[in-house]
């Protein structure tokens, strides 16, 4: 199969990015400055992604539209504002995920942000579940683009006049440029920032604006020690359809005024989990000294029982050392405790910690 | 000091004496991208050509280090542990990673000169 490519893909070009194929398409791993540079200006200034990859799925419908969403989200989407997100899951009986999403209410029914990897799937899935009924529209004519950071806000709003007064989890429609943008307050590297879904032949246009206003392009690279720094799960590996949210450490995720009746996918599976406990769940490993222990790497503990294995391990550029996600039994879930990692056939101590390993507030209460 | 020689595993080599002095390349750098982690053989241990002495690790990825000739770990370059980043900024000067007491000398005839390696980074690279 041809390998597929976002509007931005000359533009990263330009730019001297090192490109990789994720999910199908050739998106840029990093550009000349470095994962560490990228990561850092990030955190400090503002950084551009491209994440057209990712799948914009719109459902047009009303409120027998929400009926049906109840039937598949654990989500309280009937007491879900205009132009408010909710982080969710798609899963199966089981409760295992088939990936995890965004779910914004829109004026004409709702637009759901998918994995890359997971995005055809899912609409085949939802397709079936929803049937006919509902115009759904998985919009290849629109890229996405994330603006991450603290000088973010200033950035974006000198381009697209209003987005400072979102509150973080909310979007609206905005016009620039003779165009509709639906932007939203949002993203994955644990800043403030912004989701731009705009159409594709408006999307290389509009970040050159941003990058003339100071913001730069980051690549795939800093995005996942960003988003691993702020704790944030990553489908493929944190996730996937072995693992429910209950075991992942996301029960915030699911409403708690559906727990109570269930009647969503996976339902019973999360109220027993939620009772009875997971067997395994999703904790932050801090390892001692500057070990890096990566992903499959298994966890032990003193006795040299297998009790666990690491999902997400790299440097984490902001807290200046090792840090890593992974599953461990139960037992061995509390911060604080004593775990051994193997790596290279050795074993060396870490500790379970809380997540995320790098925190900033998000902005509430702006209006 | 003799001339710098190259192996293919991209790791560079000097010799004085018949001590050897070894690193990896820049352009061995420029492929792994930002180093965080280094792992460096025991001193008084000893490696065998083309075997493994040590690690790398960037944010990406592992690397295992070779070593392009046999010999007895002499000295180790504990600068490198402390600031991996080091690495990245001198690699074939103040960010070498051991030196060995060499058994055989002939062992570096095999090696390529500066050209040959540049030559053979360009192709591997492409």
């Amino acid at each position: 199969m041809e390998i597929k490519k976002t509007s931005l893909n000359q533009l990263h070009q330009i730019h001297k990015a090192k490109f990789v194929e994720f999910a199908g398409y050739e998106m840029p791993i990093q550009y000349s400055k470095g994962i560490i540079e990228e990561h850092k200006f990030t955190r400090t200034h503002s950084g551009i992604f491209d994440v057209s990859h990712m799948g914009q799925l719109f459902i047009y419908g009303d409120h027998s539209l929400t009926e049906e969403l109840e039937k598949i989200f654990p989500l309280d989407l009937k007491n879900l504002k205009l132009n408010s997100s909710k982080y969710s899951f798609l899963m199966n009986e089981d409760a295992g995920i088939y990936d995890d999403l965004i779910i914004t209410k829109i004026d004409e029914g709702y637009l759901i942000i998918l994995n890359a990897a997971c995005k055809d799937k899912d609409f085949e899935i939802l397709s079936n579940l929803l049937g006919t009924k509902f115009k759904m529209d998985l919009d290849n004519n629109r890229s996405l683009i994330a603006i991450q950071g603290p000088k973010s806000v200033e950035i974006l709003n000198s381009i697209v006049n209003g987005v400072d007064q979102l509150n973080f989890m909310t979007g609206n429609w905005f016009d620039s440029d003779n165009q509709k943008l639906f932007v939203t307050r949002s993203g994955y590297t644990g800043e403030d920032g912004f989701e731009i879904s705009i159409s594709n032949n408006k999307a290389e246009k509009f970040v050159l604006n941003l990058m003339k206003k100071g913001a730069q392009l980051i690549g795939l690279g800093a995005r996942d020690t960003l988003r691993l720094e702020a704790g944030l799960c990553l489908y493929g590996h944190e996730l996937d359809i072995n693992k429910t949210p209950v075991e992942a450490n996301l029960k915030w995720a699911i409403s708690k005024s559906r727990l109570s009746n269930g009647g969503f996918i996976g339902s019973q599976k999360i109220i027993n989990q939620m009772q009875d406990g997971a067997k395994q769940v999703r904790v932050g490993i801090k390892p001692e000294g500057r070990l890096i222990a990566r992903e499959k790497t298994k966890i032990f503990d003193d006795k040299d029982a297998q009790i666990g294995e690491i999902t997400s391990g790299t440097f984490g550029p902001s807290v200046n050392g090792p840090i890593a996600m992974g599953y461990v039994d139960k037992d061995f879930s509390k911060v604080d405790t004593r775990i051994l990692l193997e790596v290279r056939g050795k074993k060396y101590p870490a500790n379970v910690c809380e997540l995320p390993f790098y925190k900033k507030s998000y902005v509430k209460g702006v209006n | 000091m003799s001339e710098v020689k190259f192996s293919k595993e991209h790791e560079w080599i000097t010799l004085e004496g018949d001590v050897a002095t070894i690193g990896i390349t820049k352009h061995a750098t420029e492929m792994l991208g930002d180093i965080v982690f280094a792992e460096l053989p025991e001193k008084g241990s000893n490696v065998e050509k083309d075997g493994t002495a040590g690690v790398v690790e960037s944010t990406k990825a592992a690397s295992d280090v070779y070593t392009p000739v046999s010999g007895e770990v002499v000295d180790t370059n504990q600068a490198i542990v402390d600031d991996p980043s080091k690495i990245n900024e001198d690699p074939e000067g103040s960010a070498w990673f051991f030196k060995l007491k060499m058994k055989d000398q002939s062992e570096m005839d095999s090696l390529m000169n500066k050209e040959e390696y540049d030559k053979f980074a360009k192709e591997s690279a492409s």
